[in-house]
């Protein structure tokens, strides 16, 4: 059974076709990559998947369950969880309070205006482990606001991770960073995918670094699919070549 | 960690024992009295409003209601002062509660209109429905009764209400700072700093400002509670909006991201009303306006902004 699938999925704003008639089908444990170029539909994609706003025909079915109607915040208990392109994190808090939300609402334990020593105990434990898998450890009493753009990133990835997610979504997790904190990146995603199995599915615009990681690929453009496979499938396709490289080419 | 210590200490030990040092400064306990009466709403209002980040514009509801509650209560049904606080507050914390979801969904100017206009109601109320609240003369007729402890009968004078007041500020102000400790509370903040983010880590947002909007009622219905006791009278200027107003400029005064702001805002707010209006009747509430202004120019996070910063800084 596939652990994400789309079928038919467009996304209409006023006559703006920002998705049309879109498949995607996705395992569980891949690290899967959707690329296209600006304005092709792709944040508009992650939209629909994590409920930032409806679709407007097809169906979105995740982990066996058609989740069209599923608000955003619930689709996050389900296992689906994103980043953002432009950083979301809780800037003026320090790095160990961003993750301890996460953690907390993990714990389902949130609405707790008095926990135990126990539970504390527990959920500090957890964000510790958490810093130590994404490399956080020593920043942990830093202000997230004073931290370097990649690191900001890394922090967001990291407050994914603590809703231990089916499926994580990384919107453009290398946008703004300079080559030393995507190649960070980079090694992160890749750690997740290969030591803990994590299904990842991200947007990228780096061709290069998509080709490196990535198990399947889907091109979208103008809105549409334009083609889905391995990477060397996907480089190898006519319409893809023309997509990036221009007419010209094709 | 231990400076929070030293701070909570010092604060603590002056309270407890203004009824020496109050009165050689040129004050009075009844003053100190409606300090704390404000300062408690004003806290109340400030999980809200700096921990949450919802901006309420009619706190002055709950606190309004909070001290009709114990009014009508001590006209017509009890004579134990202590009960006509709890059910002030019950009354204040109730009506936030039922409003709570009417205002939940709104955000930024929105929040604060609707707020606005939820107090407005409950003034209009006040003030047209004469024969249960006394209409714009206010309802008197009550006052606040000795407490009954089992070995002792006493009167709550200003020393003993002061007290009292002190007693029910302490547990207002303790419930907020275990809030502020805990889950529930870690929550509210990351709402205040970032709405989506928390939404997208799977937090329903708007329950949880509303439970933050019925917490801040209940604080609010505790002091108002009090307050009526402290004049043994209330009216429908309790509800108005400008009374809102005067908590989140106390708030925002004292510093609204400091535990300590919207006390250190009371001081000065109730200070300034108390000393300047008694030579300038009139227009005393252009000195607060002023200090507001320039506050919110040059120290927008608050008079405990500035210390925290120097602090930082040295």
């Amino acid at each position: 059974m596939s652990l994400l699938r789309l079928t038919n999925i467009s996304r209409v704003f006023g006559k703006l076709v920002a998705l049309q008639n879109v498949e995607l089908e996705m395992e569980e444990g891949r690290l899967y990559a959707v690329i296209g170029p600006n304005g092709a539909g792709k944040t508009t994609l992650f939209n629909l998947i994590s409920g930032f706003f409806p679709a407007t025909s097809g169906e979105i079915w995740f982990d066996g369950r058609q989740i069209n109607r599923v608000p955003a915040a619930d689709r996050v208990a389900l296992g689906l969880v994103r980043t953002f392109q432009i950083t979301e994190v809780f800037p003026e808090l320090s790095v160990f309070e961003n993750v301890r939300i996460g953690v907390e609402a993990e714990a389902r334990c949130s609405t707790r205006p008095w926990p135990g020593g126990a539970l504390i105990r527990q959920i500090n434990e957890r964000v510790e482990e958490l810093l130590e898998t994404t490399g956080l450890g020593a920043q942990a009493g830093r202000i997230v606001s004073e931290l370097a753009h990649g690191d900001q990133r890394v922090v967001e990835v990291t407050m994914a991770l603590s809703r231990r997610p089916k499926l994580l979504l990384l919107d453009e997790p290398t946008a703004g960073m300079g080559q030393e904190e995507t190649a960070h990146m980079v090694r992160l995603i890749r750690d997740l995918h290969v030591r803990q199995q994590q299904s990842i599915l991200f947007i990228e615009h780096d061709m290069d670094l998509v080709f490196g990681i990535a198990d399947r690929i889907t091109v979208l453009n103008y809105g549409k699919v334009l083609a889905t496979g391995t990477p060397r499938d996907v480089a190898a396709d006519p319409l893809v070549q023309a997509a990036y490289l221009g007419e010209a080419a094709a | 960690m231990s400076r929070r210590i030293y701070v909570n200490g010092a604060v603590w030990l002056l309270l407890l024992t203004a009824a020496l040092w109050l009165p050689l400064i040129g004050g009075y306990m009844a003053l100190a009295s409606r300090v704390l009466v404000y300062a408690l709403a004003a806290m109340g209002l400030n999980l809200l409003l700096g921990f949450t980040g919802c901006m309420s514009f009619g706190e002055a509801a709950y606190f309004g209601l909070g001290g009709y509650g114990t009014g009508l209560f001590l006209t017509h049904l009890t004579h134990s002062t202590v009960l006509a606080v709890v059910a002030g507050t019950i009354v204040g914390g109730l009506a936030a509660f039922l409003f709570g979801p009417l205002v939940m969904r709104r955000r930024g100017i929105y929040f604060a209109m609707i707020t606005v206009a939820i107090g407005q109601i409950f003034y209009f109320i006040a003030e047209r429905w004469n024969s249960f609240t006394g209409g714009e003369d206010g309802l008197a007729g009550f006052s606040r009764q000795p407490l009954h402890l089992g070995f002792a009968t006493v009167p709550l004078d200003a020393v003993a209400f002061y007290y009292f007041v002190l007693f029910f500020f302490a547990i207002g102000a303790g419930v907020i700072a275990l809030l502020l400790h805990s889950p529930l509370g870690h929550t509210f903040i990351a709402i205040r700093e970032n709405r989506r983010r928390a939404q997208f880590l799977g937090i329903h947002v708007e329950r949880y400002v509303w439970a933050s909007f019925a917490i801040a009622g209940v604080i609010a219905g505790l002091a108002g509670a009090l307050n009526a006791l402290q004049n043994n009278f209330i009216s429908p200027i309790n509800l108005y909006w400008v009374e809102s107003g005067n908590l989140v400029i106390m708030a925002v005064l004292g510093g609204m991201r400091s535990f300590w702001g919207p006390l250190v805002g009371a001081i000065i707010f109730v200070g300034i009303q108390d000393y300047v209006s008694s030579y300038f009747p009139n227009n005393w509430e252009t000195f607060i306006g002023g200090l507001f202004i320039v506050a919110v120019i040059f120290f927008p996070n608050g008079i405990l902004g500035i210390v925290r910063w120097r602090m930082k800084a040295a």
